[in-house]
């Protein structure tokens, strides 16, 4: 937020003009809110997270049992390897490609909104609101039952792996947003440097890929990484479809060990502080890169 | 060269344009003036196509502007059009904003763009400023690079709209000097502006609208000394 020379302490009006003057800080719904609040967070916030972890039994569990926290926590520690190297990175995985389909699909989905074809853009602007009010459960599961196990090609049958259709579940309300992202950004490029190019005879196509997309690519990329983030703190949802990611591993393992109420705190801790370590990077560079590329007009 | 003939032009229920006609010859300069909201840019805008007309004509060149038909790639190319706010790329240095539509949409050769873009830059008096962006430009220059942008097309006429509405009284003279150079070159140009004193001295002939109509027409000796109707000598007895 930069301060206006020479003005100190707040204004005495609510006129607009005299807000002070910050990236984004527009009026309406904040499009960065993810990243922005995790962004906030302080650097020691994961080790706040680490301390109650293990200062938990302190206040929680006093009564008497064979299974103590320390037990718990031990428990956690044997099987953090595997948590993370064949859950979380899953989730990652699962993200990763449901980002990319999304975008490559978003991008196609926003560039058909404001398209000069009547229908195609009518529809287009159908799918993407279908889709971005969709609750993501709902079309995960539709995915997840209406796509088949195993597909058959030539002869040769192709398994799906659960998570693959996760994936294709998970990249349809990304589409849908990334679509937005593009049409939006699309739509912020003054009408006067279509009128320009469209006057020096710039066909339509030309127009977009060489004078509009350069001028707005930039923009783009906050909202984008904000949605990558967004996605990845999703994922988990497709445990409750039995795809083997680190919260469907989390309570295999607490079953493996008598699911003792000791073991929640630990493993579902481990999973909150797994998922900051990795957004939170990516939520400051989404506000560094929002700051860098806030529009100047 | 440009032949308009009763042209109507409405946006929504408020109709802008009433039957203007009138015709420009190849090399000749007209100016375009009369009030606020009289419909001049409005005018200029359709001889390139970028508002569709209702009823009436406009050729240029022999191409005929309301045809559901035209091509208005092949209308552009032969059409310049400068504008009030510049408009340049903001992405692109000044001779890259030259160089691009020779290049993407006539596909000529690079280097000989290059060559014409630098004669250019010289003929806007902007020699040294080639590669700095728009942003590093002062009105003046944006806009003289924006004309040197459209003349790089080889356009057969160049349009005017208020291009110096947005200038300083200093930046101001030294785009009009660029305009007239080159409407003593030869160039066919339609201007629409408000420096009357311009007008006079480069248009070869000037037409007054208001209302969407040509109210008064005539060589700039005569239009500004013998006006005849009364509305032409309001506006001017104000200006003058």
């Amino acid at each position: 937020m930069s301060a206006i020379p020479g003005i100190t302490g707040k204004a005495k009006t609510d006129l607009p003009v005299l807000l002070p003057v910050g990236p984004a800080k527009t009026i309406g719904s904040d499009p960065l809110m993810v990243s922005r609040w995790l962004a906030n967070a302080p650097w020691w916030t994961p080790f706040a997270m680490l301390a109650m972890i293990l200062l938990w039994p302190l206040t929680a569990y006093a009564q008497g049992s064979n299974f103590t926290y320390t037990d718990a926590v031990y428990t956690l520690f044997r099987w953090m390897p595997f948590l993370v190297g064949s859950g979380f990175l899953f989730n990652v995985l699962i993200s990763f490609f449901a980002m990319l389909i999304g975008t490559v699909f978003g991008v196609l989905l926003g560039f058909a909104q404001i398209s000069p074809l009547t229908p195609l853009r009518i529809s287009a602007k159908w799918i993407t609101q279908a889709f971005r009010n969709s609750p993501w459960l709902v079309l995960l599961f539709i995915v997840m039952l209406a796509l088949p196990f195993e597909i058959e090609i030539f002869g040769f049958i192709i398994d799906i792996p659960s998570w693959m259709k996760a994936v294709f579940g998970l990249s349809l309300p990304i589409m849908a947003n990334i679509a937005e992202i593009v049409r939006g950004a699309i739509q912020s490029v003054p009408t006067a440097q279509w009128e320009a190019s469209e006057s020096l005879a710039f066909s339509r196509r030309q127009q977009l890929l060489m004078i509009i997309l350069p001028q707005c690519f930039k923009r783009m990329i906050p909202p984008w990484m904000n949605w990558y983030a967004i996605l990845t703190m999703a994922t988990p949802i497709c445990s409750l479809l039995g795809v083997e990611e680190l919260i469907t591993l989390s309570r295999q393992a607490m079953e493996g060990a008598d699911n003792h109420p000791e073991l929640l705190v630990p493993f579902f801790g481990f999973a909150l502080l797994i998922f900051f370590a990795y957004c939170y990077p990516i939520a400051r560079l989404t506000m560094r890169l929002e700051r860098r590329f806030a529009v100047k007009l | 060269m440009v032949s308009i003939k009763n042209v109507h032009k409405s946006f929504g229920s408020l109709e802008v344009l009433k039957g203007v006609t009138f015709d420009v010859m190849k090399g000749d300069c007209v100016c375009v003036i009369g009030p606020s909201g009289s419909g001049k840019s409005t005018l200029i805008r359709c001889i390139n196509a970028l508002n569709p007309i209702n009823s009436g004509s406009i050729q240029v060149e022999g191409i005929e502007v309301n045809d559901p038909h035209l091509n208005k790639l092949e209308l552009r190319k032969r059409v310049g059009m400068v504008f009030q706010q510049y408009n340049l790329f903001p992405h692109k240095t000044a001779i890259q904003n030259i160089m691009m539509a020779p290049v993407t949409v006539l596909k000529e050769d690079k280097a000989d763009v290059e060559v014409r873009a630098r004669q250019l830059i010289k003929r806007v008096r902007l020699e040294g400023k080639e590669d700095s962006f728009p942003g590093e430009l002062s009105g003046g220059q944006q806009q003289r690079v924006a004309i040197a942008r459209s003349l790089a097309m080889n356009p057969d006429v160049m349009l005017f709209d208020e291009v110096t509405a947005a200038l300083d009284p200093e930046t101001v003279k030294e785009v009009l000097v660029t305009i007239q150079d080159l409407a003593e070159d030869g160039m066919t140009c339609i201007l629409v502006t408000h420096e009357m004193g311009f007008a006079r001295e480069v248009a070869n002939h000037i037409y007054f609208t208001d209302r969407g109509v040509i109210v008064e027409h005539g060589t700039p000796e005569v239009f500004f000394k013998d006006a005849t109707d009364p509305r032409t000598k309001e506006f001017l007895s104000q200006i003058l």
